[in-house]
């Protein structure tokens, strides 16, 4: 019988791509771009993927190359994308009663992208720190701290801290709290 | 270690607010647009083999 083929796997990790990738650019039709030239990046080079090992880490890897090669050619084309984006989000209406869910979206899409990447490798993806590290091209250390980071900074976007809340006196954060009426309970 | 127990709690919810925006974007299935990728593909590799 002939070796399987890798690429009959692919398939199966696409819905985890686009959850990666919606997570990590906040925009559908972004994520799904994405996503599409990660398929075809992982179809054409399959030979480099050494069988036996984690696919769908080795997928994540092309698809956050493919997400930060894009981010900076848009950066040069497009301002505050990021901002107006944030802004709408802010608004949309609590669903089902998901108050807190909405507010921990609007928190995960104000982190800094290697914040947020972190934390969805790690408390989402089910990956460990020493794969999201190699996968991101970065020390352990550094996964963890950026996963702390993120965790902190949520927190206090949430409103979860209540002892650290008074400690605060950062003006971006503060801002960024009043906008997003976390404050209100 | 400090505030060990209110950082548990804490991650606790965002842990569960993640698997929850997660589940729901897995839960929306594939695009056909990624079946017919995946169909075109195939089939434009067949095309080569078939060729040499």
């Amino acid at each position: 019988m002939s070796t399987p083929d890798p690429r009959d796997e692919l398939v199966e990790h696409l819905p985890a791509m686009r959850a990666f990738a919606i997570s990590l650019t906040r925009n559908g039709s972004v994520a799904d771009d994405m996503v599409q030239d990660t398929l075809v990046k992982a179809w054409t080079n399959i030979e480099k993927f050494e069988v036996g090992t984690n696919m769908r880490a080795w997928l994540f890897t092309i698809l956050r190359n493919t997400y930060y090669s894009s981010r900076r050619k848009a950066k040069r084309e497009v301002a505050d994308v990021d901002g107006i984006f944030t802004e709408s989000l802010a608004e949309k209406p609590a669903h089902d009663g998901h108050l807190q869910m909405n507010d921990f979206r609007v928190a995960l899409a104000k982190l800094k992208d290697e914040q947020r990447e972190a934390l969805l490798l790690i408390g989402a993806s089910g990956f460990s720190y020493e794969e999201a590290a190699e996968m991101c091209g970065v020390a352990v250390g550094t996964i963890k701290s950026r996963t702390n980071r993120a965790r902190k900074n949520i927190a206090e976007l949430m409103g979860l801290n209540e002892d650290e809340a008074m400690e605060m006196t950062d003006d971006a954060t503060m801002s960024v709290l009043s906008s997003s009426k976390v404050a209100s309970f | 270690m400090t505030g060990q127990g209110q950082n548990k709690s804490r991650d606790g919810v965002i842990d569960e607010n993640l698997r929850r925006v997660f589940d729901e974007a897995v839960e929306e299935g594939i695009p056909d647009r990624f079946k017919s990728l995946l169909e075109q593909l195939k089939q434009q590799d067949a095309k080569k083999g078939d060729n040499g």
